[in-house]
């Protein structure tokens, strides 16, 4: 009966409703079986005795040394928080709901990724941990370009995003998501830390050139730099983008020496800055004198790792930077000492950062009894806390951008050891960095966090 | 005027290293016919005997770093620096230069084991099946190298000597500004010798003689009695160190990875189809041509009206140039065109 009927095509209405009622229970059983079936009300949630985390890191490109590092870190971190080695910064972190027994009773594990200092590897590699791996946090930088862009995939997957290593203002700016949080400072806050410092020494009226690395964090450190520095009484000659992926600067340093710039504002990080840098200065640029003043350069995002690459160049060059080793305080020395046991050298600011990253994380799910993503956020947002190595601070709710003192450094004319490559020579206080979460700078009075997202 | 003249000199310096590549790729396409894609990993792996023979030179003795207190840190002290002082401090300061010695064998070697292993198998093949082989086995070079030496640049310093720039423009009564570094002259006047060497070495001796005569008309010089085939590989391998020796004296200028030869082959590859296929000095003159136009077009005034002219300027002026001269500049009638 029913083969007469299909060959001759004319369904009955009963064959059309048990198709229709088929086609229900088949789109329906996904989240029956999968969603609140099992009682679990976000993605991921961890079942059995781990919960897994997912460090992305750039184990390739430009950025390759400080995806290294910040990889180093997060081992570290989760040795600690499982209750293994000496503790590093759970010891000094307060207040503190870290227990030493993994996370809410979870042991940590965790899955990496190669985001090759690039956005569409780096969200593929993000979209992997989420989706095959079952992460339910995913952490990492570096670049800008790429934290935006994992950032806005956990977002609309539902998972947390703690940004490892990333100075873009857009990152908590324009581009900033109720599923992530930054602790690292940025672009705005280097120009306004580095501005005085930069006048003091050198005064007023000078003639900066930029060259700048042509992608988010590039442009927005520009910006501000820019604006910080015409704001001393400098002026901007000329600011250049050069392509990410170039490793010889040569034909953007000669221009510079045919101008009247006594200035070189170098916006490179990584690979690119040691690049550039040692360019710059085979180019003579640091020998030269203009309008009857030393030439300069400025690096207003330092690192230890690129100040090592760059060797005796860095010498005198000031710079801002997010921690430094050789802070005397005590998350400070404690995280060194426990890293340093660990690797044999101390820890760059991109390892401080994400081991911070992962605590504070570890920590908000403690508190609040949960890893819902949602949960998490309402337990980050506006949370204080001290002993992470940059004094008291806070996750600003508005923006999910962490306020602390920002740190002015230089090259170190007289190392005393071969890591002693910088020197801090100013602490800036967090009142004098700190800017409106409506400022123009960071997407003005539209750019907005959005809803939290739990993923089903 | 400065500027132009830096750039000029920019320009030719970056042309130098595309014409060595492209010179080599040339000669391997001319005598044997091969698209050869593995060239560019031949330009790293010479990048690589500079960084090889600098970790040889620098094995060194850990001992405890006293400065350091906070945890137990190890300074690294070469063992050359320990027994011989201030001489073991030199040798390591002149690691690339030193290098070239250790290259040239190395690199004939790779390049004799490279054609007669592999690439000889492809010679009767379409052009299609040689490219796929030579680049599968660039990116089994790359990988290899990668995993000794990871994926971070490895920088290599020039030897203390010309370390800084030169002042080229007291050299010719000009501006004091115009400085330019000691190693990016050397290199351009390294790069001009090779290729001087290589055109020499072709057209006044007897082996180049034979070789010019087999990428006329390889028949009639086989029915001689002359073992053309031998003499070709043999090419294979001068191509390969040219290659080399290309990459091993750029490493200063710019820090060697596991990857350059790939940044380097692509333009190469324009390069040539920009010269004329099979043709030498089509190649050199396209790789310093490309080399100066990149140059100008990273200027900001030229930017400024055309942004993100310097990224593409090298494919444009291909476009151009093969609507104008479909063979390429220097390109002759009958290259790849059966």
């Amino acid at each position: 009966m029913s083969d007469t009927k299909k060959t001759n095509n004319v369904w009955s209405r009963r064959d059309i409703l048990k198709a229709g009622a088929a086609t229900g229970v088949i789109a329906g059983a996904p989240t029956i079986f999968t969603g609140r079936a099992y009682g679990a009300d976000y993605l991921n949630a961890p079942k059995g005795s781990t919960v897994t985390l997912g460090f992305n890191v750039p184990q390739s490109g430009p950025y390759a040394d400080e995806g290294a590092d910040e990889l180093r870190a997060y081992k570290l971190a989760v040795k600690h928080l499982n209750g293994e080695g000496d503790g590093g910064m759970m010891n000094t972190f307060k207040p503190s709901a870290l227990k030493g027994n993994g996370i809410l009773g979870k042991k940590v594990e965790f899955v990496t990724g190669d985001t090759q200092t690039k956005s569409d590897a780096a969200r593929a590699s993000a979209k992997r941990m989420i989706e095959k791996d079952g992460v339910v946090m995913v952490t990492g930088g570096s670049s800008s370009g790429v934290a935006v862009a994992v950032q806005g995939l956990c977002q609309e997957a539902g998972v947390i995003f703690m940004a490892g290593l990333t100075h873009s203002n857009d990152t908590t700016g324009k581009d900033r998501k109720r599923n992530g949080f930054r602790h690292f400072f940025n672009a705005y806050m280097s120009g306004a830390a580095l501005a005085p410092v930069l006048e003091a020494n050198y005064g007023t009226g000078r003639n900066a050139y930029h060259l700048t690395a042509d992608y988010n964090w590039g442009w927005t450190q520009e910006e501000s730099l820019k604006n910080s520095t015409e704001a001393i009484g400098w002026n901007t000659v000329e600011a250049v983008r050069t392509p990410l992926k170039e490793q010889d600067f040569s034909q953007y340093i000669a221009p510079v020496l045919n101008t009247d710039a006594d200035t070189l504002i170098l916006n490179h990080y990584g690979g690119n800055m040691i690049n550039s840098l040692t360019q710059a200065v085979s180019f003579g640029l640091r020998d030269k004198v203009v309008n009857g003043k030393d030439f300069v350069i400025v690096v207003p995002l330092y690192s230890r790792l690129m100040a090592q690459g760059a060797g005796e160049n860095v010498k005198g060059i000031f710079g801002s930077t997010n921690w430094h080793w050789s802070l005397s305080d005590e998350g400070s020395q404690a995280f060194v000492k426990s890293f340093g046991q660990e690797y044999g050298f101390p820890p760059s600011q991109a390892a401080h950062t994400t081991y911070c990253q992962t605590l504070l994380y570890a920590d908000a799910c403690e508190r609040a009894g949960t890893f819902e993503p949602c949960g998490v956020v309402a337990a980050l947002e506006g949370h204080k806390f001290d002993g992470l190595g940059n004094g008291p601070t806070e996750y600003r709710a508005e923006d999910h951008q962490c306020f602390k003192d920002v740190l002015v450094v230089k090259g170190k004319e007289n190392p005393s050891s071969q890591f002693d490559v910088l020197e801090v020579v100013e602490v800036t206080p967090r009142a004098q960095v700190e800017y409106d979460a409506t400022d123009a700078a960071f997407g003005g009075a539209e750019a907005s966090l959005g809803p939290c997202n739990n993923g089903v | 005027m400065d500027t132009i003249i830096l750039q000029v000199l920019n320009g030719i310096d970056k042309g130098a290293a595309y014409a060595l590549i492209a010179l080599g790729l040339t000669l391997v396409f001319g005598t044997l016919g091969v698209v050869n894609f593995a060239h560019g990993a031949l330009f790293m792996l010479g990048a690589f005997t500079a960084v090889t023979l600098r970790e040889l030179l620098t094995l060194s003795k850990k001992v405890k770093d006293e400065s350091v207190t906070f945890f137990d840190a190890y300074k690294e002290i070469p063992y050359l620096e320990i027994y011989l002082g201030d001489f073991g401090t030199a040798i390591v300061d002149y690691a690339v230069p030193l290098s070239i010695l250790i290259a040239i064998p190395f690199m004939l070697l790779v390049g004799l084991v490279m054609e007669r292993g592999l690439i000889r198998h492809f010679y009767k093949r379409p052009h299609a099946d040689q490219i796929l082989v030579t680049f599968g086995l660039a990116l089994v070079l790359q990988e290899i190298v990668k995993k000794f030496y990871g994926a971070n640049p490895i920088p290599q310093a020039a030897p203390d000597i010309v370390a800084g720039s030169a002042n080229i423009g007291a050299w010719i009564g000009m501006a004091d500004s115009m400085v330019y570094p000691w190693w990016r002259l050397i290199y351009l006047a390294f790069a001009l010798a090779v290729i001087f060497a290589v055109f020499a070495f072709l057209r006044f001796t007897t082996f180049g003689m034979v070789v010019r005569a087999g990428m006329q008309d390889r028949e009639t010089v086989s029915l001689l009695g002359i073992d053309i085939e031998r003499r070709f590989t043999i090419v294979f391998g001068i191509a390969a160190v040219v290659a080399g020796l290309a990459g091993l004296m750029y490493t200063p200028i710019s820090p060697p990875n596991y990857h350059m030869g790939m940044d380097f082959l692509v333009l190469s590859f324009v390069v040539v189809v920009v010269g004329g296929m099979g043709s030498l000095p089509g190649a050199v003159l396209a790789g310093f041509l490309l080399g100066i136009l990149q140059s100008f077009a990273s200027l900001n005034e030229v930017k400024s009206i055309l942004p993100g002219i310097d990224q593409i300027i090298i494919f444009l002026v291909a476009v151009v140039v093969l609507l104008v001269r479909p063979r390429g500049l220097m390109g002759r009638k009958g290259i790849m065109e059966d």
